[in-house]
């Protein structure tokens, strides 16, 4: 070969930008008195119930593949789960895909749906995986910038500035990661008439779904009138159910669409993990308890960490779901990253940069109260003692 | 109330102040909540958990199965009176099925309490029959498990 290996790779992907966290996660690696508020997955274990149902299934010699859209028990299970919490119908055999976590369904989405040039409207911050899958896919990510002062919520205004006639897909990720903001069901319905007159698709990314706090609750864009033809719910075991490693999620959507993120997923994963399917069955049947109160747990955390930053002087809006808060550093005079590699070196606390969720969340942080109440007040003291040294 | 009992039941180290700021109420209101609580004796106490048996600290249990006949007009809480004032009994529980009484006895030896069962409860006048359970090993109590390994596997930073 008279080629540099790195020519071989394919351009869009040699220019995709690696993750904004490495470096801190090299870091962080290197100490072991460093706590961390870093992580993106919940600190329960799956609950015992489930993963006894996932050894029972290797015991019983499920050990083949299922059908490419999953073991169809397990969609009746998610039909009758989507209809019992959230009064959504879905029909099982086709309308449904199980996939290889929520990533995966949200990878297949974009792919079956974007062609060259279209573009794909992101709310930001949001979870970093929207904008290289539209990359990757030809596509061209457009973002809209959601801002504290709108508690971090997608405005009709906002949406309509950036809709055009190459607009294929909206992605919709509420609650949201990193800021924890939520859409409420008359927020969803400003941006259902924004859609109304539109071709434009939408993805509405819903994982935190469970985690909603207070009087909230979580309203799923198909459930606003006449947005279910347009949408791909995409959903997952991970967070409601501490299942992260488990890598389940599904999609649901018009039967045209699941199907063509269907042949996709054929081809490129077959079918989701059979262990993690048949113990998703259980979880759907038989967590409601389970998951209701990891999500007290969470609520408690979650107070206690809004009120900390507070404490300290930092501007924290309140989320209401996932489980992070995303308190504005800008009074430190630091950036993002100056903020968060400084506060690792000296209190050796880890904790996210804002940035690497998209530009517009420079000058924020995303500390998850995944932790147990213990740790978070520890964190706490540490990032005071060091905004109060920085201080001007 | 509910929700302060529940969070102290699972740990009761909890301050005010931390109540206060998780349930959305003020330390005055925490602290009245509480006073009212061991008034009405909801509340009875706070105490460790212990594991025994990493210290140093000689002493068996044993939980007694007691049949009893019950006493016209007291039923079985007379007779339960007169067992649970010996401060050798930890816990005392009424029980469906095939005896009626659940005695749990600390003692230190497995002498003494087989001792206390022949001599204070096996000749009490309204005791059928005993049968007496040594405890050999604890491995969960109050939701607690003893040698449960805390580590968090988790990668340091995820997205």
């Amino acid at each position: 070969m008279n080629k540099d290996i790195n020519e071989f790779i394919s351009p869009v992907v040699r220019e995709l930008p690696p993750s904004g966290i490495r470096k801190f996660f090299d870091i962080v690696a290197t100490m072991d008195d460093a706590i961390s508020l870093g992580v993106g997955e919940p600190d329960f274990v799956t609950p015992w119930n489930v993963r006894e149902a996932g050894i029972y299934s290797l015991e019983s010699g499920r050990t083949y593949y299922t059908s490419n859209a999953g073991v169809l028990e397990l969609r009746e299970e998610l039909s009758r789960y989507l209809k019992r919490k959230y009064q959504l119908t879905y029909n099982p055999k086709g309308e449904m895909l199980v996939t290889v976590g929520g990533s995966e369904a949200i990878d297949l989405a974009i792919r079956a749906l974007v062609e060259p040039g279209d573009e794909v409207l992101i709310p930001e911050p949001s979870f970093v995986c929207y904008r290289p899958c539209t990359v990757l896919a030809g596509g061209v990510p457009v973002g809209i910038v959601t801002e504290a002062k709108d508690n971090f919520k997608l405005t009709a205004e906002k949406l309509k500035e950036k809709i055009t006639s190459k607009t294929k897909l909206l992605i919709l990720p509420y609650p949201n990661n990193p800021t924890g903001a939520i859409m409420e069901k008359e927020d969803l319905e400003e941006i259902a008439k924004v859609l109304k007159d539109t071709n434009v698709l939408v993805l509405s990314d819903e994982i935190y779904s469970e985690l909603v706090y207070d009087e909230k609750v979580h309203v799923p864009f198909p459930n606003i009138a006449d947005m279910k033809e347009r949408t791909i719910l995409v959903n997952g075991f991970s967070k409601a159910f501490a299942m992260t490693g488990w890598r389940l999620g599904y999609a649901c959507g018009p039967k045209e669409i699941i199907a063509a993120m269907v042949k996709i997923h054929q081809y490129a994963i077959m079918s989701a993990p059979t262990t993690s399917q048949y113990a998703a069955i259980e979880a759907l049947q038989n967590c409601d308890e389970n998951v209701k109160d990891m999500c007290k747990q969470y609520n408690y955390r979650r107070k206690v960490m809004v009120n900390g930053f507070r404490k300290m002087g930092l501007d924290c809006f309140e989320p209401f779901g996932a489980f992070y808060v995303f308190p504005c550093i800008k009074s430190t005079g630091m950036t993002s990253e100056e903020f968060c590699e400084k506060l690792l070196h000296e209190e050796k606390v880890a904790v996210v940069p804002g940035n690497a969720f998209g530009a517009s969340g420079e000058g924020y942080v995303r500390c998850s109260y995944a932790y147990s109440v213990k740790n978070i007040e520890e964190a706490l003291k540490r990032i005071e003692k060091f905004v109060k040294n920085h201080s001007k | 109330m509910k929700e302060i009992l529940e969070l102290l039941s699972k740990n009761a180290d909890l301050t005010v102040q931390q109540l206060a700021v998780m349930l959305d109420m003020t330390e005055d209101e925490v602290n009245a909540c509480i006073e009212k609580m061991k008034k009405d004796k909801v509340l009875l106490g706070y105490k460790p958990l212990i594991n025994w048996d990493k210290t140093d600290r000689e002493f068996v249990t044993a939980m007694i199965e007691l049949r009893i006949t019950p006493q016209r007009g007291e039923g079985f809480d007379k007779v339960a009176e007169r067992i649970y004032k010996y401060p050798q009994v930890k816990a005392l529980y009424l029980m469906s099925g095939s005896y009626d009484l659940s005695v749990t006895i600390e003692g230190h030896t497995m002498k003494e309490v087989a001792l206390f069962v022949a001599e204070k409860l096996a000749p009490m006048e309204s005791v059928i029959s005993t049968a007496t359970h040594f405890v050999l090993k604890k491995y969960k109590q109050e939701g607690v498990v003893f040698e449960e390994d805390e580590v968090d596997t988790r990668q340091v930073i995820t997205l």
